[in-house]
């Protein structure tokens, strides 16, 4: 047998514009997986990673087209291959997991249908045998009871489910060639990890060759044996994983790396100029020339090529690669010049319970309402002037939820929330004064979806300057233009609309509308998850530079813990509507701390394949906070008996100031 | 699930309680009633107190409200002030030739919608979809009224195949009656099976560019039994509703083609009692029409919420 | 003063890109030409026309075409082509009023409706549900029947029946729109009602019921038509396409002539408007073969 089992040769694929250009998304891939091997294709949203992994099952979507090259497995091209020799094929020697599972799998047929008809396609087996395959597929994937599982609809589970049952789709057959495309991403930090875990054990088990394409350089570091790192259509560098992720010696994935955050560093990764270049913006030259600090005359003018480096093992594309073998990838991070917090607080949360249970006729009648099990129960938080505190769990952990009522668009159900030391927020919006209303300001996860996609920028930026200051003309026009050049964007910004933005400048914007009210306390709701990793550092340092110049109170939502490391100062993390710890970040990261923080801690991935995810407890998907107890019993690897089922824990305080809720002690704690 | 049923059926009702309220109200409000409306100059005296009295008139509206819902639930109502018989007699054979009439329409339209409406979207953008869609424009926007004479024109009156108007008594035999409802079922079903078609047609390209149908493929499922279990079973749900409203919608094409063959169905009739000033009969009409088009939405709704896995597990999650 | 006008500039220059992308599809250029024909010839027409319209004359009875009469005479000996030049003016205008007025309480009711959510859109809902649940030829035979068949009874009445499904597009536009986070973020801020509506969902909603209005045009016509081809529109003698196709079938075994040339009128205007609204949702990229014809 041949040692390997797909060979692309100089693949270009690419568009044709309305203009009847032709443009090119892939450029002149040339690469080969061997067999056994598990190959990371990383890069950023553009990059092309995804039209490659498609092309590797010979499948090109409408529109676009090859221009050169060949994808061949086994020696076959499968490009030039008609639709019934393909069918041979897919599903049964190179089958695919694809990104959203939940999208992915019909929706009118059921689970055990779907795998069953893999197994018809691809197998000889009758329909005893097929059943029997079905149940040992779904417990080779640990999905819990196989015979009801396979009665469902894939609606009826969890995303991490779905994605499980897709696993187990495309082992139907018998792969030789296992291709991913972002098959965690969506999906939460816990099972997330027990999902590559998974994807790891299967790869040893039977020995098929995988790719693996994801933005996420972490996931990435802990299942490939090589990674490819794409930039802009091209393969810029294409080496061990050590030797990449240790080593990078192109300038993007040199400073890919210094953007993630890391959970062992406190302080802000350093953040690339510039985005991608979009496709077909590039005529001559290296495509990372604008955002590259090494870049000269020659890259301007010349293409570089790929070129293999025997010592390294490693293809790169660049002139300058040299430079870099030098620069060992140092691990420095800006570190944040606070100023040091006061106590001085400027809100505080008591008691605060929310519910989205709708009230009853009879209870609305009555003036009364009963939940005695909110989504959010019993938050009591005091937030310090100029800090950026940070909330932090799955979803459904209630942290947007405890967002949404600080802005007044959710009523707390019980408890108030203080503004200053005195003054109890209205818990509606429409019922706070206009100062109230200018101090607190909301940012939202996805620019998208928060910028209004019929008004420019500059109507959007004068929202807040015509309701809170009345500003009008010259006035309005010269503080717009300040606050647009306090976000490093420039006064012809103006003019345009969000859709000739890129995601970056999008979020630029969301932050200038919300700094523009002169804010004293500002919502981040995960402000970050909906960008590229390099357009994130550039985000995350804008916001901790404009702390630093006005002050501003953050409190930080956010699923990924490193993140918060870079840029908070104190954490609370939640469960299911409950606090469960609380402290500055740097105890938080430290033992002893909370179970569930451990397992959220323990589930992160790091862009470094000696550093393993620790899986401590079960992702099970819990719906409803539990009646009674400590919030994360159904999950808590320490849990002690009955005690965790009917009570509520205490608050314990560590010595380091970090307080705990856990009936645990705190030396039980720190093992 | 049950729960769901039932209360579809209720809005239903709801709905039908509503119409009745407004057809009542409207005849009531509009200038006139229907005794000096059937009686135009003789309306004034003796006549006048007669008829009122006839009809019950003179009782306040709301009691007169009362008593022809109650009657109408019985399945009563009332007397048609034209034909001088009870209304009911009036409406059978009617009801029966027009939905012998619609029903040919639906039964031949929603097939060939649906089929001509996937060819379409599987050959989208390549010749069949364009010939096809071209000549559903055109048979989307001409009036009923208008394909009907033009067919009378050219089937009937030029090339002199078919009978352009319907001349045979109604209780002749399938196949005596046949030649005589083939062409008004064309005018009537032409409208409906392009909207339907170019329904189907967006819902099949939509679901082609899923996700899911792309996994198929990817899991090298044959081409036509991934249209056929992944396709079609997700397009065709959503499309049970728009066909339905567009069933509601070929009712006023019956009216209209009726006129143009003079074929006795409940189009004449509606013509007929409104020209008469025939107010009992057309709040008859106006009901029955109105159960149809609620009825058939209803089933369309049944219908939906029996073949979608989603709403079918509702019951179970909850 | 918290509102942000539109710079009336950019309005311009939108309007004339939407026209400029409608135009560059081959059937959104014949359609619009279509349009602009058949106006041009509804606001000429009554100077082009070479004969009167009423003139009686026996002795020119079903005359055939002929370099005098181009489209032949009809059975009362009336000229054709002077009738049906003339005869699409009423019924362009009453159904680009009655759109309008459709346009007009439709979007706001729907708009009203997406807003408010709750008891209230449930009720105003069933309500029109029912509505549209009787057959609007049989409504608007009873409304003419009773109220004449002037103008000012046809465009509110056409205009009354024909909201009902913009009602439901701009209530299902609004809806989509309000659950979006930059309207949320302008709640959160502060903005009164008033300034939500018309800065943030208004600009987001006009696409949809704009389209809707074009395509409730086209249907509107076709529904005047039938009125009038089933003698509940316009009164004899005022030419009319659908009551010149009523009146001519009886005899168009033998003088075909006087029921084609107002069906080739009418047939255009109504491809024209279809296709125009048609090129106009693409070039808003909104899809409007998804929606029932209600």
């Amino acid at each position: 047998m041949e040692n390997v089992v797909q060979k692309i040769n100089n693949l270009s694929i690419g568009f044709r514009s309305q203009k009847g250009e032709e443009i090119s998304i892939l450029k002149n891939i040339t690469t080969e997986i061997k067999r056994g091997e598990t190959v990371g294709i990383v890069g950023e949203s553009g990059s092309g990673k995804s039209t490659l992994a498609l092309a590797m099952m010979g499948y090109i979507k409408h529109g676009l087209f090859t221009t050169s090259g060949e994808c061949t497995f086994n020696s076959n091209d499968l490009l030039k291959m008609d639709g019934r020799a393909l069918e041979k094929i897919r599903g049964r020697k190179i089958a695919m997991i694809p990104q959203n599972a939940g999208q992915a799998l019909t929706p009118n047929l059921k689970i055990g249908y779907q795998i069953d008809e893999a197994l018809r396609l691809h197998t000889d087996l009758n329909k005893i045998d097929r059943d029997k395959k079905i149940s040992e597929l779904l417990n080779k994937v640990r999905l819990p009871s196989p015979e009801t599982m396979a009665l469902r609809y894939p609606h009826e589970l969890s995303g991490g489910q779905q994605q499980r049952v897709a696993v187990a789709m495309a082992l139907a057959g018998t792969p030789e060639l296992l291709l991913l495309d972002e098959p965690t991403t969506g999906l939460d930090v816990t099972t997330q990890a027990h999902v590559l875990e998974l994807l790891k054990f299967i790869a040893k088990d039977t020995g098929t060759s995988m790719v693996y394409v994801s933005h996420d350089l972490g996931a990435i570091a802990q299942v490939s044996d090589r990674i490819i790192v794409m930039y802009a259509g091209e393969i810029v560098l294409d080496g061990p994983v050590r030797s990449v992720l240790k080593n990078p010696i192109h300038p993007y994935t040199f400073g890919l790396l210094k953007s993630i955050p890391k959970l062992s560093l406190a302080g802000l990764p350093h953040s690339m100029p510039g985005s991608q270049p979009q496709p077909g913006t590039i005529k001559k030259g290296c495509s990372f020339f604008d955002r590259c600090s090494l870049s000269e005359e020659k890259c301007k003018l010349n293409s570089p090529q790929l070129e293999y480096l025997e010592e390294l093992k490693t293809s790169v594309r660049c002139f300058k690669h040299k430079e870099l073998i030098e620069t060992k990838n140092k691990e420095n991070v800006i570190t944040r010049n606070d100023k040091k917090v006061q106590i001085n607080e400027i809100l505080n949360l008591t008691d605060v319970s929310i519910s989205y249970a709708k009230q009853k006729l009879l209870d609305q009648i009555l003036n009364r309402f009963t939940d005695d099990n909110p989504t959010v129960k019993g938050i009591n938080v005091d937030i310090n002037k100029g800090e950026t505190i940070a909330l932090v769990g799955e979803s459904g952990s209630g942290k947007s939820t405890i967002l949404k009522s600080i802005a007044g668009l959710l009523k707390t159900k019980d408890g108030n929330i203080k503004f200053g030391k005195e003054k109890i927020l209205q818990p509606d919006v429409k019922h706070r004064n206009p100062n109230d209303l200018r101090a607190i300001q909301l940012i939202f996860q996805n620019p998208d979806e928060s910028l209004n996609p019929n008004h420019t920028v500059e109507q959007i930026i004068a929202q807040p300057l015509r309701l809170y200051f009345g500003m009008s003309g010259d006035e309005l026009k010269k503080n717009i233009i300040d606050i647009l050049e306090k976000v490093r964007l420039g006064e012809f910004y103006m003019t345009r609309y969000p859709r000739q933005l890129s995601g970056g400048e999008k979020q630029r914007v969301a932050v200038a509308r919300a700094f523009a009210a002169k804010p004293d306390i500002i919502l981040c709701d995960e402000v970050t998850s909906a960008l590229d990793v390099s357009v994130q550092a550039a985000v995350l340092n804008l916001l901790q530079q404009l702390k630093e110049d006005f002050g501003t109170t953050y409190i930080f939502v956010s699923h990924d813990l490193a993140v918060v490391r870079a840029i908070s100062d104190r954490v609370a993390v939640l469960y299911q509507g409950r606090l469960c710890e609380i402290g500055p970040s740097k105890n938080v990261y430290q033992t002893p701390s909370h179970p569930y923080t451990e397992v959220l801690l323990g589930a992160v991935l790091e862009p470094d394949p000696d550093i393993k995810p620790k899986l401590v407890a079960e992702d099970i998907v819990e719906d409803r906070p539990p009646e009674k107890g400590c919030s994360f019993q159904g999950r808590c690897p320490k849990v002690i008996g009955d005690i965790c089922k009917n009570e509520t824990p205490p608050w314990i305080k560590a010595d380091n100031g970090n307080l705990i809720r856990c009936h645990l002690s705190l030396e039980e704690l720190r093992k | 699930m049950f729960f769901l049923i039932i209360k579809r059926i209720l809005l239903g009702l709801i709905t039908l309680f509503i119409v009745s309220l407004i057809t009542f109200a409207g005849t009531e409000v509009l200038p006139g009633d229907a005794c000096t409306t059937y009686l135009e100059r003789e309306a004034y005296g003796a006549a006048l107190e007669a008829c009122y009295k006839r009809l019950g008139l003179n009782i306040p509206a709301h009691e007169r409200y009362l008593s022809w819902a109650y009657n109408v639930i019985q399945g009563d109502f009332g007397y048609s002030l034209s034909g001088q018989m009870p209304i009911n007699e009036v409406l059978g054979p009617k009801i029966k030739n027009s939905m012998v009439l619609a029903s040919a329409s639906i039964l031949i339209g929603i097939p060939i919608a649906v089929l001509l409406g996937i060819i379409t979207a599987l050959w989208r953008d390549k010749l069949p979809d364009i010939i096809i869609s071209t000549i559903a424009i055109f048979s989307m926007t001409i009036p009923e009224f208008i394909s009907a004479t033009l067919l009378i024109l050219i089937v009937a009156i030029w090339l002199e195949w078919l009978p352009g108007i319907v001349i045979v008594p109604t209780d002749v035999s399938f196949f005596e009656l046949l030649p005589n409802i083939i062409l008004p079922v064309v005018a009537i079903s032409m409208i409906m099976t392009a909207h339907m078609a170019r329904m189907v047609r967006s819902s099949v390209i939509q679901v082609m560019a899923s996700d899911y149908v792309q996994m198929a493929i990817l899991k090298g499922v044959p081409y036509w039994k991934m249209v056929f279990k992944h396709v079609l079973p997700n397009a065709l749900l959503p499309a049970i509703n728009v066909v339905a409203l567009t069933i509601a919608w070929l009712l006023g094409g019956v009216v209209v083609t009726e006129v143009v063959f003079n074929y006795p169905g409940l189009g004449r009739l509606v013509i007929e009692s409104i020209s008469n000033r025939d107010l009992p009969t057309v709040q008859a009409l106006a009901i029955i029409l109105a159960t149809i088009y609620v009825g058939i939405n209803l089933i369309a709704d049944l219908m939906t919420l029996m073949l979608n896995p989603r709403l079918k597990t509702l019951q179970i999650r909850k | 003063m918290e509102n942000i006008k539109q710079n009336p500039k950019s309005t311009s220059a939108k309007i004339l890109e939407v026209l400029g992308t409608m135009a560059s599809r081959p059937s959104g250029l014949i359609g619009l030409v279509i349009l602009i024909f058949h106006v041009s010839l509804a606001l000429l027409s009554p100077y082009l026309a070479p004969y009167d319209y009423k003139a009686i004359d026996p002795t020119l009875m079903l005359q055939e075409p002929s370099s005098e009469f181009w489209f032949g005479t009809d059975s009362l000996g009336r000229d054709v082509f002077s009738r049906t030049i003339l005869g699409g003016r009423i019924a362009l205008t009453v159904t680009f009023f009655g759109s309008l007025i459709a346009l007009f309480w439709g979007g706001l009711l729907g708009i009203f409706c997406g807003l408010v959510g709750g008891k209230i859109d449930d009720v105003v809902m069933r309500i029109v549900d029912a509505f549209l649940s009787i057959p609007w030829i049989l409504a608007m035979l009873l409304i003419v029947s009773l109220l004449g068949t002037s103008i000012e009874v046809l465009i509110p009445a056409l205009g009354f029946f024909y909201g009902k499904g913009i009602v439901r597009v701009a209530r299902a536009a609004t809806h989509d729109v309000i659950a979006k986070d930059f309207i949320i973020s302008a709640r959160a801020r502060g903005h009164s009602n008033m300034s939500i509506i018309w800065n943030e969902i208004l600009p987001n909603v006009r696409d949809a019921i704009l389209v809707e209005g074009a395509m409730r045009w086209s249907w509107m016509l076709l529904g005047f038509s039938s009125l009038s081809f089933l003698g509940f529109g316009v009164s004899p003698p005022t030419p009319d396409w659908g009551l010149m196709i009523s009146n001519a079938r009886g005899l168009m075994s033998f003088a075909y002539w006087a029921v084609i040339a107002p069906i080739v009128g009418l047939s255009t205007l109504i491809i024209g408007i279809n296709l125009t609204a048609d090129a106009f949702a693409k070039a808003l990229g909104i899809d409007r073969s998804t929606k029932a014809p209600v």
